[in-house]
């Protein structure tokens, strides 16, 4: 089988619940490569936690999660890092880390994790703090900058080791419409020129429908409804065909 | 009870995972640099003050009472003795179980509630290995080493107020300080607050580190990790003293 026809990402039947609460219910779906799918649904879904139980943040209580045709759900630590290398996570709230500089925060993860030099991790900096337009503030520390600042150098690390999957959780929450396109253009832009896998969660139908090719909808811990825009569109679920058509 | 014995087997697990996680790679020798400064350097107007103040006024308390006995020339060594046998390691550590401490616990825990801990395991990083053992380590490294601070400004409080009180000279002071002071009354007392500062470490870690709720956590992480690491301070210290006096049996006299 070609890499191309292995999925970048599996569900198989992934249930998860956090005390008496169900927050996924036997979800399968997969994600091809260089595909971008939007995870859309109401607050407490189960969206943000997809992307953590893809990330091996947390663990499913049953089924299994594939990430290019390798199942992570039974992987020990050093087998989960290694998958994670494949993966950038843009966090709701950028999570940079505020003890550090901007710089220092792309620098991490290059200094630990790779053999570059120091000239090769300073090309780099330059190169992905220039396509989110942040070249003049790598200096500067988390807390002094605006959230849109933020949420483009949390994109930033994410990016700074080009991995194969980028997850995005709510990329343009808090964002005005100007700084919400352009997040939606850098997304864009990495899968046309890495053919890199995105999956974005987000409450964002104007951004979704801008740069997704697939849709899941999540309701009360449910898929349900899968597939292209005009596909979820006539979808049987009423939440469903709301959630794609908000304007 | 069922409670506190699930809490001690957490943190004694919690513990016993920074210090095999120690001795495996990578080593973060710079983080370890990075919170020797915030945790040893910083702190150093804090312990030397309250030193200070503390051995000034202990020395007026002590003459009060040794010149109705015609002993005013042993206040010095009274004065160091009862410093670095006790006074300094222990308030030394309770000083910094309320600086440090809390200080580990509310950042920990502000990690945990903001992401950061989840962003730094989604690099691929060991986060516990990155933000608990170098915090750790830097508390076993600072407090011996700020204890001595303490013991030393204490005696140089302890200097000043004599020098007011009797006109005593700095010389003299120093000489009567040390005459009854022998290596076992100095080093296992200093050595001791390591333990103290492997426990300020390790609780509050474990509080900033485990939480899980949010903003409310970061509170409550603070406060848990001052007032738990205070209580077990003073615990370890009755034990380590009866560990002393067993090694050292001359200290016990």
């Amino acid at each position: 089988m070609s890499a191309l026809t292995i999925p970048a990402v599996t569900f198989d039947h992934v249930s998860k619940a956090f005390g008496t609460k169900q927050v996924l219910r036997d979800i399968s779906f997969e994600v091809a490569p260089g595909e971008i799918l939007c995870i859309l649904g109401r607050s407490g879904t189960g969206k943000s936690v997809t992307l953590k139980l893809l990330m091996s943040l947390i663990k499913p209580d049953d089924g299994r999660i594939l990430v290019q045709g390798e199942e992570i759900t039974c992987l020990k630590e050093a087998g989960i890092s290694k998958v994670r290398r494949k993966m950038g996570f843009l966090f709701q709230d950028a999570a940079l880390f505020d003890s550090l500089s901007l710089y220092e925060n792309l620098a991490l993860p290059l200094l630990r994790l790779t053999d570059k030099s120091q000239d090769e991790i300073n090309a780099i900096i330059d190169k992905v703090l220039g396509q989110v337009q942040l070249s003049g503030d790598k200096a500067k520390m988390p807390a002094s900058l605006s959230g849109g600042m933020r949420k483009r150098a949390g994109l930033a690390r994410a990016l700074v080791l080009e991995p194969k999957i980028l997850l995005a959780d709510e990329p343009s929450s808090g964002l005005d419409r100007i700084t919400a396109a352009e997040i939606d253009e850098l997304l864009l832009l990495q899968k046309a020129e890495h053919q890199t896998t995105v999956i974005v969660v987000t409450h964002d139908v104007h951004g979704a429908r801008r740069v997704g090719d697939r849709f899941a909808v999540f309701d009360t811990g449910n898929l349900v409804a899968f597939g292209t825009a005009s596909e979820v569109e006539q979808s049987e679920n009423e939440t469903a065909r709301k959630l794609i058509s908000e304007f | 009870m069922f409670k506190l014995i699930e809490f001690v087997g957490n943190v004694s697990a919690f513990a016993f995972r920074v210090v095999v996680d120690l001795f495996r790679p990578p080593f973060e020798g710079e983080q370890i640099m990075r919170q020797l400064a915030e945790i040893g350097y910083r702190s150093l107007p804090l312990v030397i003050a309250s030193g200070f103040a503390l051995g000034a006024v202990m020395t007026l308390h002590t003459r009060s009472m040794l010149v109705t006995f015609g002993a005013s020339s042993m206040i010095p060594a009274v004065q160091a003795m009862a410093f670095f046998l006790e006074i300094g390691p222990l308030l030394a550590g309770l000083l910094l179980a309320g600086r440090v401490g809390s200080g580990i616990g509310a950042v920990l825990a502000n990690m945990r509630a903001s992401e950061q801990i989840d962003g730094i395991e989604s690099l691929s990083i060991d986060s516990f290995k990155f933000l608990v053992v170098p915090r750790v380590v830097a508390c076993v490294i600072a407090l011996p080493l700020l204890t001595l601070f303490m013991d030393f400004s204490g005696l140089m409080g302890g200097c000043l107020s004599e020098f007011f009180s009797s006109g005593s000279s700095f010389y003299l002071y120093m000489t009567r300080a040390f005459s009854t002071m022998e290596w076992s009354n100095f080093i296992p007392p200093t050595l001791k607050t390591a333990v103290f500062g492997f426990i300020i470490g390790v609780v509050s870690a474990f509080f900033g580190y485990t939480t899980n709720e949010g903003a409310q956590g970061v509170g409550k992480a603070a406060t848990y990790s001052v007032v738990v690491s205070s209580l077990f301070i003073i615990l370890a210290d009755v034990i380590l003293i009866k560990f002393i006096f067993f090694v050292f049996p001359e200290n016990a006299i």
